[in-house]
């Protein structure tokens, strides 16, 4: 598959201004991570994942869950833009009985493979997924996000030990990298370097990349589809906020809606003309 | 035909009858397949028998992602694994999403007599009963144990049943009406009622043997659903017999006593005296039944708190049930 970069870079750049103003319009929400993993989401529903978004529950389908499941609303931007549902739906974001919750509701939102959120468990779910289409004799891959921080919850590492058992190369996880968490730097809450090593201490095939970098992106995604009985890791290296340069690196976006003077400065900043 | 045994081991022949019928399902399990007995689908499945170590907060979640996948997934470790480590995986990746798996703890109460408090699940009952979507099932004998689980894989979303793991007389014939969520009367009476769930269904209608004997007729029913809990079953005994003693090898906090007393108090306060143990860890017991004798959780323990009851209700001229509350 050829990669038009380009319009890749515009649509994630359209999905990160919706980013900001559902969140802004909910009144909260967690932007920095949102914005660290809209590159990857993008490349995923628009080059990557075998999807029919007139048909959410084809069987056949790739399986995506967002395990980092607290960056809901960069997910379902992506999934209004691919055409999931309506993108008007975005503005109900956390509102009562909206069909977006605040993290994602399998059962609420057309698109979404399993209901995450509580970090951990959606990696732990994507598992038992992958073993059921190695069950099923299906070829479809699982694919699952991460944020670096989970890598800190236990769950993780047991899915992973048991991921490897059974030889899932069928799955294919994502750690969004962006090396900041609710409270501070990961790197001083609790270190989880060197993270390639300990996946592949695991058994796993771990790549390391640019998570901005849709070139890179694309050649990470096409060398970790090989049948060879271990599951594969993207470690894509990101900016917490990426887009918006007040919230760039800036622990205190973790979570919380911006204000309207933030909201106008951050939609100036990611205007539609690059 | 089905015989005394385990209900642990009902269960493992039941799963593999389901194996057989439905390849849909799957079975899990943390380290204890021959405990649970789940080593019994195992060995007639083995593509379809995932053994995730001891890591049951991950066998939760796995479990929950194959029920996404259409299967459906039992679920099996000890009853205090499941619904402590594993409460939250449980909670949020099975019981709001309402996926079809099925959780079936062994080595429910004190049980697992021997191994002593950090193996005694006594507190599983209050735990899963709180938790929305959630049925919770707590079978008596190895005939309702095998309907409850074809049951259970019947109905599609998630359930907990709690199971023991020594020898269980039967209680029941092949014949016996099952439903979930509807009691099964064991033994008329007019006087007072047990109600009694699991391991301790058997020990009640032990107690209503011997009061019988001294002329007190108890009604007793076997509890095999906590929740949906049966109301009317409630109601009916405390508007037609004089109080109620409910029985569980459980804490007497959160679980078959709190249910039928939340059941009560709404709309018909009733006496109800409960046998279970008394909010405090228990021991190691070399056997089963000496600790629960030791703990007053046996059918001696049921057969005083029905004369307590009694005696009670003789004592204080009690008033009509639905205008005011008993001045006890």
């Amino acid at each position: 598959m050829s990669l038009d970069s380009q319009r890749l870079e515009m649509t994630a750049r359209k999905l990160r201004r919706q980013i900001i103003r559902m969140i802004a319009g909910a009144g909260s929400g967690h932007c920095g991570g949102s914005l660290s993993a809209i590159d990857l989401l993008t490349y995923l529903y628009f080059c990557e994942l075998r999807v029919r978004p007139d048909q959410p529950q084809w069987l056949e389908r790739d399986r995506f869950l967002l395990s980092k499941g607290h960056c809901a609303p960069a997910l379902y931007a992506v999934l209004a833009e691919r055409g999931f549902f309506p993108e008007e739906k975005l503005w109900t974001l956390r509102d009562i009985n909206s069909s977006l919750q605040g993290h994602p509701d399998m059962n609420k939102t057309p698109g979404l493979d399993m209901t995450t959120g509580s970090l951990g468990q959606g990696f732990s779910c994507a598992v038992g997924m992958a073993l059921a289409a190695k069950i099923d004799h299906m070829d479809y891959t699982v694919y699952v996000m991460l944020g670096d921080s989970e890598l800190q919850t236990g769950l993780v590492w047991e899915a992973a030990m048991l991921a490897r058992h059974h030889g899932l190369d069928n799955l294919i996880a994502i750690i969004d990298n962006n090396k900041l968490q609710s409270d501070g730097v990961t790197e001083t809450i609790v270190d989880i370097e060197p993270i390639a090593d300990k996946w592949r201490g695991f058994g796993w095939e771990a790549r390391r990349i640019d998570g901005h970098d849709f070139h890179q992106i694309h050649v990470a995604f096409a060398e970790s589809k090989s049948p060879n009985q271990q599951p594969k890791v993207i470690i894509a290296d990101t900016v917490k906020g990426k887009g918006v340069s007040f919230m760039e690196g800036v622990v205190a976006w973790h979570s919380g809606a911006p204000n309207a003077e933030q909201t106008q400065a951050a939609l100036k900043e990611l205007a539609a003309d690059l | 035909m089905t015989e005394a045994q385990p209900n642990r081991v009902t269960y493992g022949s039941t799963l593999v009858e389901l194996g057989h019928r439905n390849p849909r399902i799957v079975v899990l399990d943390a380290d204890v397949p021959k405990s649970t007995n789940t080593c019994q689908f195992q060995q007639a499945f083995p593509d379809r028998f995932f053994n995730c170590g001891v890591a049951e907060q991950n066998m939760i979640c796995v479990a929950a992602g194959l029920a996404a996948s259409g299967k459906i997934a039992f679920a099996s470790t000890f009853a205090v694994f499941a619904s402590m480590r594993a409460c939250e995986q449980i909670r949020t990746s099975v019981a709001y999403p309402r996926l079809n798996v099925k959780i079936v703890a062994t080595n429910a109460g004190l049980d697992n007599a021997g191994d002593g408090v950090t193996h005694q699940g006594i507190e599983d009952l209050a735990i899963m009963r709180s938790i929305p979507n959630l049925t919770v099932l707590s079978p008596s004998d190895p005939v309702t144990t095998r309907k409850a689980v074809l049951a259970v894989a019947q109905q599609d979303g998630p359930i907990y049943m709690r199971l023991g793991r020594n020898l269980s007389p039967l209680l029941h014939n092949e014949n016996v009406d099952f439903q979930i969520g509807r009691m099964i009367r064991l033994r008329e009476g007019t006087d007072l009622t047990i109600i009694a769930t699991g391991n301790m269904a058997h020990a009640a209608v032990t107690a209503a043997k011997a009061l019988s004997e001294q002329g007190i007729q108890a009604r007793v029913l076997d509890c095999h659903t906590i929740k949906p809990i049966d109301r009317e079953a409630i109601l009916a005994a405390a508007n037609e017999t004089m109080g109620i003693v409910t029985a569980e090898d459980h804490s007497i906090i959160g679980g078959l006593g709190s249910a039928v007393c939340e059941a009560l108090s709404e709309c018909c306060p009733a006496l109800v005296r409960r046998v279970g143990l008394k909010d405090c860890f228990a021991s190691s017991g070399r056997d089963y039944r000496k600790l629960l004798a030791y703990f007053q959780m046996d059918a001696t323990a049921i057969q005083a708190e029905a004369e307590a009851l009694m005696q009670s209700r003789r004592a204080v001229k009690v008033p009509s049930m639905l205008t005011e509350c008993p001045a006890i």
